[in-house]
């Protein structure tokens, strides 16, 4: 099992990672963040394969990855 | 639990200044990583610019100092040529190293010293609101340019990293575009290696990279990164230059 973890808090909502992510894994959350941007989030359910493009691509070094 | 991918330690885990979809964060972040993977982080020495990375040293978990405009490959000689065990490199914008830094640029360039340089060309001046650039597309709309840029009034493209690779104490140039996994994994790639051409005394080593700047562009993140890729690559071509 693959976890991503995104800190909502420090997204930016360039939204770079949801365009790069072979599974289509990466959504936008409802909810605005301090920054008053919604952020990306992992989708419920969604697979991670674990490729890496999102934190690759990410400007500000939001997401982490973990394997179980 | 295995750490697939890990924030590097050369990066502070923190919120940085920089717009949304700025090439700068890419960029910073591959530096911290390749630092990290030399296993320099107490060796190296950073000079940011003056334009947005004036902050750098906010966000680099590691030793760095601060020039004045356009000034890094100046104050990086004296740093190296007085430390020459650390690792030192500057990490300049296009109208810092190719417009009011020309001089020092090239003079450093030609001295041949032994230092690494980033330099982010995004094609506009970014911390001062957009204006043109020397690196600046013909027919580009800039805050100074608002018909776009005419060459007849404000010149060409200047390609600096072809004309430093004409001397002979630069030693390896290469220009990478950070739009892709693909792109910013090669990226890293010569970033890596021109840090470890310090590191073996190999010499001047400048690796150029094309970045996004959705604010001045006036594009979304995902459209600066189309831009790069369908009309500043044609001016700016990849790859190894020498
Ligand atoms: C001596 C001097 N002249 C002019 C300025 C104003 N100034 C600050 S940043 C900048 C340009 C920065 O552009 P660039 O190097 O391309 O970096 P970017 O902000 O795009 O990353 C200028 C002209 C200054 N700070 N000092």
């Amino acid at each position: 099992m693959i976890n991503v973890h995104i800190d909502g808090q420090r997204c930016k909502g360039c939204y770079l990672c949801i365009a790069v992510c072979p599974r289509k894994s990466l959504g936008v959350a409802a909810v605005l963040n301090k920054k008053g941007v919604k952020p990306v989030e992992f989708k419920k359910g969604a697979e991670c394969i674990g490729c890496r493009f999102c934190a690759t691509m990410c400007p500000d070094c939001c997401i982490e990855i973990e394997k179980e | 639990m295995e750490k697939i991918y890990a924030h590097p330690q050369s990066l502070y885990n923190v919120s940085s200044h920089y717009c949304a979809g700025c090439g700068h964060g890419i960029a910073h972040r591959l530096v911290a990583e390749a630092v990290d993977e030399l296993g320099i982080r107490e060796k190296v020495i950073a000079i940011a610019p003056v334009g947005c990375a004036v902050l750098a040293y906010d966000y680099w978990n590691f030793d760095c100092t601060e020039a004045a405009h356009g000034r890094a490959l100046a104050v990086a000689t004296a740093i190296k040529r007085v430390r020459p065990d650390n690792v030192v490199f500057t990490y300049q914008g296009d109208g810092d190293l190719a417009a009011i830094g020309t001089n020092e640029t090239i003079h450093t360039a030609n001295r041949g010293e032994n230092l690494t340089v980033i330099f982010i060309n995004n094609a506009v001046y970014g911390m001062t609101g957009g204006q043109m650039a020397p690196t600046s597309l013909i027919g580009q709309k800039t805050a100074t340019t608002l018909k776009g840029r005419d060459p007849a009034l404000q010149g060409y493209p200047l390609k600096i990293s072809e004309l430093l690779a004409q001397l002979p104490g630069v030693k390896y140039v290469e220009r990478v575009a950070l739009i892709s996994p693909a792109e910013i994994n090669k990226a890293r790639q010569a970033v890596l290696l021109a840090l470890r051409n310090q590191i073996e005394g190999v010499g001047f080593s400048l690796v150029e990279m094309l970045s996004p700047c959705p604010t001045y562009w006036g594009m979304s993140a995902q459209a600066a990164m189309g831009w790069i890729k369908e009309t500043m690559i044609k001016e700016f071509p990849l790859g190894r230059i020498k």
